[in-house]
């Protein structure tokens, strides 16, 4: 103890004389730092209704709800995030995971209510004084809490694969699927979008896990065709992603085709199981494609007797007789079908209805009858030559492929089209020629613009790749004819495909003509259905929709005893196609049953 | 000036060398110290059985803080008990958030990048200036120095405002994430971090000058209170409770952790063990933080990143395994146990906050015999928080 210690403490006085450090109006002079997490914005144009970040939330201060205004659309579930303040911890992961980074905290920190149910609000909705702060907390560009790059999908090298029909893709191994699947934030609007609603989340979990018994499980569920869509799948889903704003969509297609890789048909057909007991109902289905087996296979798991009539030597439709086998080999239509015939299917091919059994004579031995015809006919340009026996349609031409059939494989082609079957058909003779002549010669005209062709983006890449000259907005005028042989197509630019009204109604540039040199000329610009098999007296009796048969909700035709499903009333998707069957084969069962109780 | 204590009235000791207390005797009485307690020791309260104005006996009472913070985390992803391991220790919550993220990330099988580390070292010196900051306030006031505390609250606003421009927050800064840090220094952080540090430094000299050379707050704390050094080991003593008597213990130097070995540093250490000499530990370690903060600043990389890749935080597994991570804070040492089974959940969450051994075993034998008027004095200079017992 010294004298200092005494005299030091008095040093302390010299703070008589200082200002105080305190803030007096803490409201007005001292804002949030720029990084400051305060109260919530949300910019609801930009917010998907995901919700990751209320599952992210670990005090459940975030609810999903819906407003007013926001409609539910595919990709957006409509609902916004609502915020309690009396819960929310100012953690931020809701924004560091926001998967459209619409959600962000502004570095307002003062809130004065008297009413304590005030602090729950909708922000972006509910306007707050803070929506349009300058200073906020962003989730920073790095700063990632999922992966946003999709795993890279293994496949052959262009100059490999154009040697043979060898399928391009490789498939995703575990490891990679894995990591693929643990992209995935379980946010579900992929299944609203999916047209038969498929467990997406739910199987890639299953990815993620290792389980694949449970995998296929849930593919069954709502889709027979699995290893079929695993590969061809137009996949809508992935077009909604909430992954794909900030980043690649999941790769669902190829995780489900990973699922279907991974177990034997042995393990998949015990997974499946067999069907009910029988119920000694009778159900005739006419056309054994997508849409066909799958109300098939619904019906026969009820416990109904299902016969599928198929006018070809194999089952599958358009899987089989019109996609190549490159994009989907055989042996996977092939497991996939048996599985359906597992159940008690029974697929009789090469019998045509109208010509070796009639439709009346279907209806006098089933309690119902299916349709399931598809889109078996190619439309036609009607432009002056395509009346010579080398302007083909792509779907007789996809057909004869399948079949092995020789139908002269062109030197030099031209296909009109821009969209999948135009690529399909241009591959296939690329392959063809490569094989016949060692040199690809296919020209590809279409009326569309680079950015709107209809084909898959992969699909247009790649046949580019292997020597498909691409050529847009060109709008076939002539199949030019000489000596008797087709020598190729004239074309005029594009100017506009719509008119004013946005009806079809091309116009052309007629001073940019072109010919493009070719012994074949394709078209590939749409198909339509054969429904000769129907009769006249039933296709007057039948009520009809702008040329497609008239159906309810679930596909039941005007006449009690016919149903129709698959491309033939909505359109070509494989994917849609087996909604439609599981609408149907529901609509069936539903019917029976009540006759059932009637009788 | 000495003190002589009237032994006449003492209980005895009992065969098994516990006190022999009649309550009904009339020689006792029980006085109920805290909850709430106006020094630095937070909501917790100590039982006293004092006879005449000198404590015989004391129990600890804990509970009051009891949130279930293990329990909840169980039932929380890894992810999600990011945000709840800091609310274990308020004053000082990032080590909580270090000690968690570097345990999750050795049993994931991440490395943080470097950039990360340093800033999380710069986020931990920070906060332990903060801490002794508030622990100063909290000695002076026990002892009537009021203005120490208003000094030193002032201080740790200056340094709350540096965190609150780097992390985004001011008391539960969330910042230090498994993989990583969230984002890097803003701009122009070093020159203002670099005003706040000579601020402290001036609020120091006036603390030293106001506190540590006091007649009055030297009377009530050389000699109070000794910590034997035989006891580290018993009670577990760690930090300047350790230091001040003459142990040189710091996990900063005997187990390095983050970028502590490129740094150039040496654990503070006293003599007397004592209530002044810890005091005295802390602010010199107070000034090492300062120093270390400098360094940190002037060596730290500007560029590379931040975040290690980790797997999707939603269903994030993590194989089975366990760890014990431990960081030096301004109490000693704390640790994190964490038992993971596969699954997305912790299977256990252990925390070792040092104040557990401190305020616990050690107050209840350190309380015997210290008149009541030193007992906020004593139970302020183990710097406890209570949380940390009550996880």
């Amino acid at each position: 103890m010294t004298i200092r210690d005494v005299l030091s403490p008095f040093t302390a006085w010299k703070n008589l004389f200082r200002d105080p450090v305190t803030i007096r109006d803490p409201f007005n002079d001292r804002p949030g730092a720029p990084r400051y997490r305060g109260f919530h914005q949300n910019d609801v144009e930009k917010c998907i209704g995901c919700g990751t970040c209320e599952t992210i939330c670990q005090n459940g201060a975030i609810d999903m709800v819906p407003v007013a205004g926001i409609p539910t659309k595919q990709g957006d579930s409509g609902l916004r995030p609502r915020i309690d303040y009396g819960r929310c911890c100012w953690c931020a992961l809701c924004v560091d995971v926001c998967m459209t980074k619409s959600l962000t905290m502004s570095n307002a920190y003062t809130w004065v209510e008297s009413d304590p149910d005030a602090f729950r609000f909708t922000p972006g909705v509910d306007k707050k004084d803070w929506d349009d702060a300058e200073l906020d907390y962003r989730r920073p560009e790095e700063h990632r809490l999922t992966a946003e790059t999709r795993i890279h999908m293994g496949e052959m090298e262009p100059a490999e694969r154009i040697s043979s029909f060898a399928e391009i893709v490789d498939g995703y191994s575990v490891t990679e699927a894995r990591l693929e699947a643990d992209r995935c934030v379980s946010c579900g609007l992929c299944i609203a979008t999916c047209p038969t609603h498929m467990a997406i989340p739910d199987y890639i979990a299953a990815v993620r896990d290792g389980d694949y018994e449970r995998g296929v499980k849930l593919l069954y569920e709502t889709n027979p065709f699995s290893g079929i869509c695993g590969r061809v799948c137009t996949h809508k889903c992935e077009t909604t992603c909430a992954a794909r704003h900030e980043g690649d969509p999941i790769a669902i297609r190829w995780l489900k085709r990973h699922i279907m890789d991974r177990v034997t048909p042995e393990q998949c057909r015990a997974i499946v199981g067999g069907p009910r007991p029988p119920t000694g109902r009778k159900i005739a289905i006419v056309g054994a494609g997508p849409a066909g087996l799958t109300a098939a296979f619904d019906l026969a798991k009820q416990g109904h007797a299902v016969t599928v009539f198929e006018a070809l030597a194999q089952p599958g439709g358009m899987t089989r007789w019109g996609i190549p086998e490159y994009r989907l080999p055989y042996d996977i239509i092939d497991q996939d079908v048996d599985i359906i015939r597992s159940v008690g299917v029974d697929i009789r091919c090469n019998v045509r209805i109208g010509k070796d059994i009639t439709l009346e004579e279907l209806r006098n031995t089933h309690d119902t009858v299916l349709l399931g015809l598809g889109l078996q006919l190619g439309r036609a340009t009607r432009i002056p030559g395509s009346d010579h026996a080398d302007v083909r349609k792509a779907v007789d031409l996809l057909r004869q492929a399948t079949a092995g059939e020789d139908f002269r494989t062109p030197h030099t082609a031209v296909v009109i089209g821009g969209g999948n079957v135009a690529m399909d058909i241009a591959r296939t003779l690329a392959r063809l020629q490569k094989a016949a002549y060692g040199e690809v010669r296919v020209t590809l005209t279409a009326l569309e613009e680079h950015a709107h062709f209809l084909a898959d983006p992969n699909e247009i890449k790649e046949a580019g790749e292997e020597g498909v000259v691409i050529l847009d907005a060109r709008g076939p005028q002539q199949v030019m004819v000489e000596n008797g042989k087709v020598t190729g197509l004239k074309t005029w630019r594009v100017r506009a495909i719509f008119d004013e009204q946005g009806r079809f109604a091309p116009s052309y540039d007629e001073s940019d003509e072109q010919i493009h040199a070719g012994s074949m000329v394709v078209e590939a610009i749409g198909q339509m259905t054969d429904a000769s098999l129907l009769g006249d007296a039933l296709t007057e009796q039948l009520a009809w929709n702008r040329g497609r048969l008239q159906i309810d909700a679930g596909g039941r035709t005007s006449e009690p005893w016919l149903w129709a499903v698959g491309d033939m009333v909505h359109g070509p998707d494989v994917v849609t196609a087996v909604a439609d069957g599981h609408r149907a084969a529901a609509s069936i069962h539903a019917a029976l049953i009540t006759m059932e109780q009637r009788t | 000036m000495s003190y002589t204590p009237d032994r006449s009235q003492y209980p005895a000791k009992k065969a098994d060398g516990t006190l022999d207390i009649d309550l009904t005797s009339g020689k006792y009485l029980k006085l109920w110290q805290g909850p709430n307690h106006p020094g630095i020791t937070g909501n917790m309260s100590v039982e006293l059985t004092v006879c005449g104005d000198e404590v015989v006996e004391g129990k600890t009472h804990v509970g009051y803080l009891h949130r279930g913070f293990e329990k909840l985390m169980e039932r929380r992803t890894f992810i999600q008990c990011f945000p709840i391991v800091c609310r274990i220790c308020v004053p000082e919550p990032d080590f909580n958030e270090y000690c968690y993220a570097a345990a999750v990330e050795e049993l994931a099988g991440i490395k943080s990048p470097e950039r990360s580390d340093w800033i999380r070292a710069l986020i931990l010196e920070m906060g332990r200036i903060n801490s002794y900051l508030m622990y100063l306030g909290g000695q002076a006031g026990a002892l009537g120095l009021g203005v120490i505390g208003q000094w030193t609250t002032y201080a740790r606003d200056l340094m709350l405002d540096r965190f609150e421009e780097l992390t985004g927050a001011r008391i539960y800064h969330m910042f230090i994430m498994p993989g990583g840090v969230r984002d890097g220094l803003p701009e122009g952080f070093e020159k203002r971090m670099e005003e706040t540090l000579r601020e402290i430094e001036s609020i120091l000299k006036d603390v030293y000058e106001v506190m540590f050379c006091n007649a009055v707050f030297k009377t009530r704390t050389v000699g109070q209170c000794v910590i034997d050094p035989a006891w580290l080991d018993q009670y577990g003593i760690t930090g300047p409770n350790a230091r001040a008597a003459g142990v040189a213990k710091d996990v900063r130097s005997d187990h390095p952790y983050l970028v502590y070995p490129q740094l150039d540093f040496e654990p503070v250490t006293g003599k007397d063990s004592d209530i002044y000499t810890r005091a005295d530990v802390r602010r010199r370690d107070l000034l090492v933080s300062v120093d270390l903060v400098r360094q940190i600043l002037a060596r730290m990389p500007r560029t590379g990143p931040l975040m290690a890749e980790v797997p999707n935080v939603l269903h994030w597994k993590i194989p089975r395994g366990e760890t014990y991570i431990r960081g030096e804070c301004s109490r000693g040492e704390y640790g994190y146990y964490l038992v993971t089974d596969g699954s997305g959940y912790p299977r256990r969450v252990n925390v070792r906050g040092p104040s557990y051994t401190h305020a616990m075993s050690l107050l209840e034998r350190m309380i015997v015999n210290v008149n009541i008027s030193d007992v906020a004095s004593l139970m302020v200079s183990l710097h406890t928080y209570p949380p940390e017992i009550e996880r």
